[in-house]
């Protein structure tokens, strides 16, 4: 039988898949847009298992503005990624580095 | 019913047609031409809204359920983001013109993203706590690469959106677990769930989450890498904003999860924020050090006013939010003037934003050189100004919860901290012989560096009455 803790414990693992592939990704800027849309699918899951779980439809409502709000991040990140390629001529993670933090 | 919460909700709902519309015919008539135009009256609207808001507001008000919250609290940040919106739009005219940066997208951008911060100001729920939250980051990503040309412009858009999708995944993330161990996304209904001062293990990280996607919003250290790319990066009306409406807005969010849906276990999150203060404030003094960029140098000191302004709140009382209110709305007015004056910075038509520059800056323009030498003091937090008192209340409100140790941390903090602006005045008075600056020609910015300036020093007499809304609006957040 399939629980609500098998849902998060997926929902959990799909979260640190994202964060590692922030974090240890030294390629390419789509890979962090990958790992942006991951969270945000785990963060899906996570709401969907718990609104099934309580009987409750506000967390399926949550779900579809979150979709919604990551396609909007998506068009914005990318249309941002090409302004930048333009410029710099390549999307290597190394290769943001004009400024040092 | 829905005529009522409507009516709750008119600031926002105007805000948000009137950029649509804007957008529209700005379009179909004479695009980048309708710019000016649009600039002044985005700063219209504002200032129109503000005074609507001051004017009208009255008593707590929910609307659609307790999802939108219109009380003395959202109120006061609201009107604190409207009027630093506003003078940021009107002082950045004539320097964007100048460099063909004036697109008609700009102010309606900046539109959009002040309705995303009074959404996030009046949230009463999860749902509308990321829907504001994403309307604001969204917008600022993209004014933040606005100069689509230049390379530091588009990677300071592309960090930013990189970090902030982060921190929003962050966030979303401990709103699920709020949800599913709350069973509701409405804040009364976590206050309950989280009764009797005891919160649930799922609870507790859910509060996690959402305090560090926080924190990355309001640039506090451990959470500030991006800042200091970020102001660098981005044209200079683009940082003005960013140092100023949305550090208010993220604050007032932020208290208002924790006291709103949280204010039963501030043991909880009073460890948390005050480790978050003490960390910005340290970080923020010790490595402006070594900034020669006065834009970057800006962000370190933006991180270290997030901590004090944190500090407030670390102390969970009532009195603790209304000094938080007070020091953001002290912050925001000194940042206004010290843009206005970084704005008019350039030689030979060129921006500058070393701070060599400003060597014996007093001797070409020794009014403006006094205006910048009261806002340096009153950032550092130097007594009879203003930017002291705000200082004060923090650190009264710190010891009045019995956290003496923080304050104490504060106190050293601040002291570290005052050098890096000492030293762009010592660079005003006492420097070399160095090419001299462009004299400043553009009357906003003028007027807004005075006013800031002259606020500075007969703000001291009473701090222009701002205690008592303050006071109310804290009263208003915290039962």
């Amino acid at each position: 039988m399939v629980g609500l803790e098998h849902y998060l414990a997926v929902a959990a693992a799909l979260f640190v898949i994202g964060i590692f592939g922030i974090f240890l990704n030294r390629k390419n800027v789509i890979i962090l847009l990958m790992s942006i849309e991951l969270i945000l699918l785990a963060v899906n899951i996570n709401l969907v298992a718990f609104s099934a779980f309580l009987g409750d439809l506000v967390g399926q409502i949550f779900t579809l503005f979150v979709l919604t709000v990551a396609a909007a991040e998506a068009a914005i990140g990318l249309a941002i990624l090409v302004c930048f390629f333009r410029n710099r001529g390549t999307i290597d993670v190394e290769d943001v580095n004009v400024m040092k933090g | 019913m829905t005529n009522a919460d409507l009516t709750i909700l008119m600031p926002e709902i105007v805000l948000a047609v009137y950029a649509m519309a804007a957008l529209i015919f700005a379009v179909y008539t004479g695009k980048d031409r309708t710019a000016p135009m649009l600039t002044w009256g985005t700063a219209a609207i504002f200032a129109l809204l503000a005074v609507w808001i001051g004017l009208n507001g009255e008593g707590a008000n929910a609307a659609f359920g307790g999802m939108f919250v219109d009380d003395g609290f959202s109120r006061f940040a609201k009107i604190v983001i409207l009027i630093s919106a506003a003078a940021v739009l009107v002082m950045s005219e004539s320097y964007m013109a100048k460099r063909n940066l004036l697109r008609f997208e700009y102010p309606l951008l900046i539109a959009l993203a002040a309705c995303g911060m009074m959404v996030m100001v009046s949230a009463g729920d999860l749902i509308v706590l990321y829907m504001g939250l994403e309307l604001q980051s969204l917008s600022l990503y993209v004014v933040a690469s606005l100069r689509r040309d230049s390379v530091k412009s588009t990677e300071a858009g592309l960090k930013y959106f990189v970090l902030g999708a982060l921190s929003s995944g962050l966030l979303l993330y401990g709103c699920s677990l709020t949800y599913g161990y709350a069973g509701t996304t409405m804040f009364e209904g976590v206050v309950a769930a989280a009764s009797g001062g005891e919160i649930s293990l799922g609870l507790l990280f859910g509060l996690v989450f959402i305090l560090a996607g926080l924190a990355f919003k309001v640039s506090a250290a451990p959470f500030h890498m991006w800042t200091p790319d970020v102001y660098e990066g981005s044209p200079t009306p683009v940082t003005a904003f960013f140092a100023t409406a949305p550090k208010m807005a993220a604050m007032g969010l932020f208290a208002r999860v924790v006291h709103d849906a949280f204010g039963t276990v501030t043991a909880d999150w009073g460890q948390i924020v005050a480790f978050l203060s003490v960390a910005s404030m340290f970080l923020g003094a010790v490595a402006a050090i070594g900034q020669r960029d006065i834009k970057r140098l800006m962000a370190y000191s933006s991180i270290a006013h997030m901590g004090f302004a944190l500090m407030g709140l670390a102390a969970g009382t009532a009195f603790g939010v209304q000094a938080m209110l007070v020091y953001m709305a002290i912050y925001v007015t000194m940042n206004v003037g010290t843009f206005a004056f970084i704005l008019s910075m350039e030689r030979d038509g060129q921006v500058v934003t070393d701070i060599c520059a400003l060597n014996l800056y007093s001797r070409q323009e020794p009014l403006k050189a006094l205006a910048v030498l009261v806002l340096m003091f009153s950032l550092a937090g130097v007594p009879p100004l203003v930017g002291f008192f705000g200082k004060y209340y923090v650190l009264l409100a710190a010891v009045q919860a019995d956290m003496a140790w923080l304050a104490v941390a504060g106190v050293i903090a601040s002291v570290i901290g005052a050098f890096y602006y000492l030293r762009i005045v010592y660079f005003m008075y006492f420097g070399e012989e160095t090419e001299a600056l462009d004299p400043g020609t553009d009357p906003a910015q003028w007027a807004f560096l005075m006013a800031s300036a002259a606020i500075m020093v007969l703000g001291v007499v009473n701090l222009f009455g701002i205690e008592g809304p303050a006071t109310a609006a804290a009263a208003a957040l915290v039962q």
